[in-house]
């Protein structure tokens, strides 16, 4: 067998191929750079600002040293807290409606598509929309504004991914509990949501986490507070707020806090996602089976 | 159980009826000239746009840094998320596949207050100490690249800090459907005798590319609502120029600027107006991204990485 | 005109799995020589490491000879090489959905630089007409997608695509097992017209099909190759006794 006459293109295309791989590494290469910059820096920035006081005490006065951000951390505590008992319950229920009566029907697509719909929502909108709904029929802003906009913010992806946790819950499972003549859509229901909870709740840690660093839903409903508050009517500081409140203050005191208050929310995140990867790749599996 | 499934219509027909509601002032009084009229300044006969003391209010400059940071951002963006996801599905040695996948994750899931903090403190001294001046040498005879605004902050910064943004979702959904490739496809183009690349380029790219369109799409729309980071090194001037290295503003900046203090029932008609028509844009282009991202994927099982 | 096909000492793994031991045997030029054995046996991982396929896997290993007219295919030449001269044809048809039927039989001619317009045309018809499939899409050729063709079609699609490129020696896998009695048999019909031009290795798990068109038939067997000789003999007369157990169906 001879190589053939072709070979004068060989080269080109062994060039191309040599070139395209590089490129795809320099691609990479680049796209990772950033990432571990940001995480050095803040690192750096931040740990030698984080104390003891820092979770604390409340923030100082300019020109005072010292102060920390307890009151963010409390008042992000809140909201939280405040939005995971709206989204969590709506997000959920819907998500048991696609996965379990609804699925295949137009009206379930139509549900499946507001929701994605509500997703796409930038941030700042929902803080227009609920300060209109909210903020201004009460003339003030609240905690409350400000967990209604981050919970409604959780509903799609508590909702998705609870609809997909259910899917994947083997159908063996559900014959099971019918063939134990269990008609009650309710017990039946325990049981499907029961096996597929692993995942619903990593869905709802997703959710959480990703709300936990949102801002501009907050500048015009919390609003934010130099002070202690752990009242709902009134404004309350939130760890993402104070962050931006400070980093583009001019004081380098507050600067400091700012990488500091980043530098714990960045921890916060990165073990959440950490454990919904962790979960997902053991847990909703081993549950199913 | 259906009354929480109703509730999701709710939410959404509420927050549209009150954008549509609190904007109704704005619309009325300029209709849709109120996304490109330009105005004139009594004294200094210069083009004005928005002056909330004397009620011109025009969204034609906050709708021009919305397109240039956002194509900006997809400009540098998409090559690289491109090569990414190539490279993972493609090139990558297993061993690596999994930590490098995980590290795109956590891109994606940092909070964009973040982001702009490490961009006011990082990114723009860089660009104002070594590359703006270097774009001004090397690209100012194009007119894109003015030397009048020393201070790093501008579009440049907003596009670079939007794309660094961006790219993990691009990149996440064009793996989704490159992997979404059957097999067979791969091998029939290999057993002509392909390189890799030219196997990449026949099987997958050529196979995957509504879906990678739609990625693109779906970056977009994330670029165009996007807020924090933006509002932190855009400079945050309603004007327009056309230097890349100017001050400028975008439909969500502007509103995280002004809302809060706005006072005068028109001025805040005209931002709740700004906030609708975000609304509208962004849900126009989610829906086509999906539309397309699920023609490529919607036979193939999700696969887990 | 095809070349014979000379292995020697071919061991191939997957992982730890040793799937196929110490194969010699000889593939004679212009002749058709059927694979047959029961699943698992090893016969698609042999044809693979012909054109080089079994190592596109991340986990797979080759130890071993091959040589294809005189050229050892694993020392003296580059995998995009081989495959070039040694076309493949799949057990399920993977025609390529985005382009027309033109391009798909094209497509391994415009990578290798084609791009003489008549030159093209000629070769896309020529390949089709020995595929059997001109008169069926001649009038659609760059209109229909790949896809749009029924089962048959395609897999007649995916033959001239792999002879478009004149290839010495046509390695198919099972390539009727997904198709319907008559496509089956233009299949085998076509396997007749194009032995004499081309050296065929098909792999089948039909016996009955090993013995309408392969002059010789090697007996597959946990990775060992247990017998090879003339069809006629290994269906009347086989020399071992575990050939003998597979042809009259005492297993697999």
């Amino acid at each position: 067998m001879k190589i053939d006459q072709f070979k004068t293109r060989s080269k080109v295309r062994t060039i191309s191929d040599h070139l395209v791989t590089s490129l795809a590494v320099i691609a990479t290469a680049l796209v990772v750079t950033p990432l571990v910059a940001i995480f050095i820096y803040l690192v750096y920035k931040g740990a030698s600002s984080l104390n003891f006081a820092f979770f604390t005490q409340v923030p100082k006065p300019v020109g005072e040293p010292g102060g920390g951000m307890a009151n963010a951390i409390l008042g992000s505590g809140i909201l939280l807290g405040l939005a995971s008992c709206i989204g969590v319950p709506i997000g959920i229920s819907g998500g048991i409606y696609l996965a379990e009566f609804g699925r295949g029907t137009k009206l379930a697509n139509a549900v499946r598509f507001t929701a994605d719909v509500l997703n796409g929502v930038p941030s700042i909108v929902m803080g227009v929309a609920i300060y209109a709904l909210i903020v201004n029929p009460q003339k003030h802003y609240s905690a409350f504004s400000g967990g209604v906009a981050l919970g409604i913010m959780m509903i799609p992806t508590v909702c998705r991914t609870t609809e997909e946790m259910l899917l994947m819950v083997p159908h063996a499972v559900r014959e099971a509990a019918l063939g134990l003549g269990v008609p009650n859509w309710r017990s039946v229901l325990s049981i499907t949501l029961k096996t597929a909870s692993p995942g619903v709740i990593t869905g709802c840690m997703l959710a959480f986490a990703r709300v936990a660093g949102e801002t501009a839903p907050l500048i015009f409903t919390a609003l934010g507070n130099q002070f202690w508050s752990t009242s709902l009517n009134q404004p309350i500081a939130a760890l993402p707020l104070q962050i931006y409140v400070y980093a583009i203050s001019p004081y380098d005191d507050w600067h400091r806090l700012a990488w500091a208050g980043a530098l714990v929310l960045i921890i916060l995140i990165v073990l959440a996602v950490s454990l919904v990867r962790y979960v997902t790749s053991r847990g909703v599996l081993k549950g199913a089976s | 159980m259906v009354l929480c499934a109703f509730s999701i219509f709710g939410i959404v027909i509420l927050i549209a009826w009150q954008l549509i509601l609190r904007s109704q002032l704005a619309w009325d009084k300029f209709g849709m000239s109120f996304f490109y009229q330009v105005f004139t300044d009594s004294y200094t006969q210069q083009k004005l746009y928005w002056d909330p003391v004397n009620e011109h209010f025009s969204a034609l400059p906050f709708v021009f840094g919305t397109l240039v940071s956002s194509f900006l951002a997809l400009l540098l963006a998409v090559p690289l998320a491109v090569g990414l996801a190539i490279f993972l599905t493609e090139m990558c040695p297993r061993a690596l596949r999994g930590p490098l996948a995980f590290l795109t994750e956590l891109l994606a899931a940092i909070p964009s207050v973040i982001y702009g903090l490490w961009a006011v403190f990082v990114l723009v001294p860089l660009l104002r100490e070594h590359v703006n001046p270097l774009l001004i040498r090397s690209l100012g005879w194009t007119g894109l690249f003015g030397d009048d605004n020393p201070t790093g902050l501008g579009f440049v910064a907003a596009g670079v800090i939007l794309a660094i943004m961006i790219l993990p979702i691009i990149s996440s959904l064009t793996r989704e459907v490159m992997t979404a490739v059957p097999h067979s496809q791969r091998e029939a183009v290999l057993a002509l005798g392909a390189t890799r690349w030219e196997m990449i380029r026949m099987a997958v790219l050529r196979n995957a590319r509504i879906g990678i369109v739609g990625a693109i799409i779906l970056g977009l729309g994330r670029a165009l609502g996007e807020t924090m980071a933006v509002t932190m090194v855009i400079g945050n001037s309603p004007e327009i120029h056309h230097s890349l290295l100017a001050n400028g503003s975008t439909m969500a900046s502007v509103i995280a600027n002004e809302y809060a203090e706005a006072s005068a029932d028109m001025h805040l008609s005209a931002l709740t107006e700004i906030g609708l028509a975000l609304f509208i844009v962004t849900i126009i282009v989610n829906a086509l991204a999906q539309l397309l991202v699920w023609a490529v994927t919607r036979g193939a099982p999700r696969q887990a990485h | 005109m095809g070349v014979g096909i000379e292995v020697i000492n071919l061991n191939a793994w997957y992982g730890t799995n040793h799937t196929l031991q110490d194969i010699n045997l000889n593939i004679p030029a212009n002749h058709a020589t059927a694979l047959i054995g029961p699943s698992g046996c090893g016969k698609s991982t042999f044809v693979r490491c012909i054109n080089r396929m079994h190592e596109t896997n991340p986990i797979a290993r080759v130890k071993g000879t091959v040589r294809i007219g005189d050229l050892d295919i694993y020392e003296d030449a580059k995998p995009v090489e081989i495959r070039r001269r040694v076309g493949m044809v799949f057990q399920r048809p993977n025609p390529f959905p985005t382009m027309s039927i033109y391009d798909n039989v094209a497509a391994g001619l415009k990578l290798n630089g084609f791009s003489n317009r008549r030159a093209l045309d000629e070769i896309v018809e020529k390949s089709l007409k020995n595929s059997a499939l001109w008169d069926e899409v001649k009038d659609e050729l760059k209109k229909k997608s790949g896809a749009s063709l029924s089962g048959g079609q395609q897999q007649r699609l995916c033959i001239a695509r792999a002879l478009a490129v004149d290839p010495e020696v046509l390695l198919m896998d099972e390539p009727a097992s997904a198709l319907d009695p008559v496509s089956t048999s233009k299949i085998e019909d076509l396997i007749f017209q194009l032995k004499s031009k081309y050296t065929i290795v098909i792999v089948t798990h039909n016996m009955q099909q090993a013995a309408r068109v392969a002059e010789k038939t090697g007996f597959f067997l946990n990775g060992r190759m247990v017998e090879f000789d003339s069809t006629h003999k290994i269906f009347t007369n086989p020399s071992d006794k575990r050939t003998e157990d597979y042809i009259t169906g005492r297993f697999g």
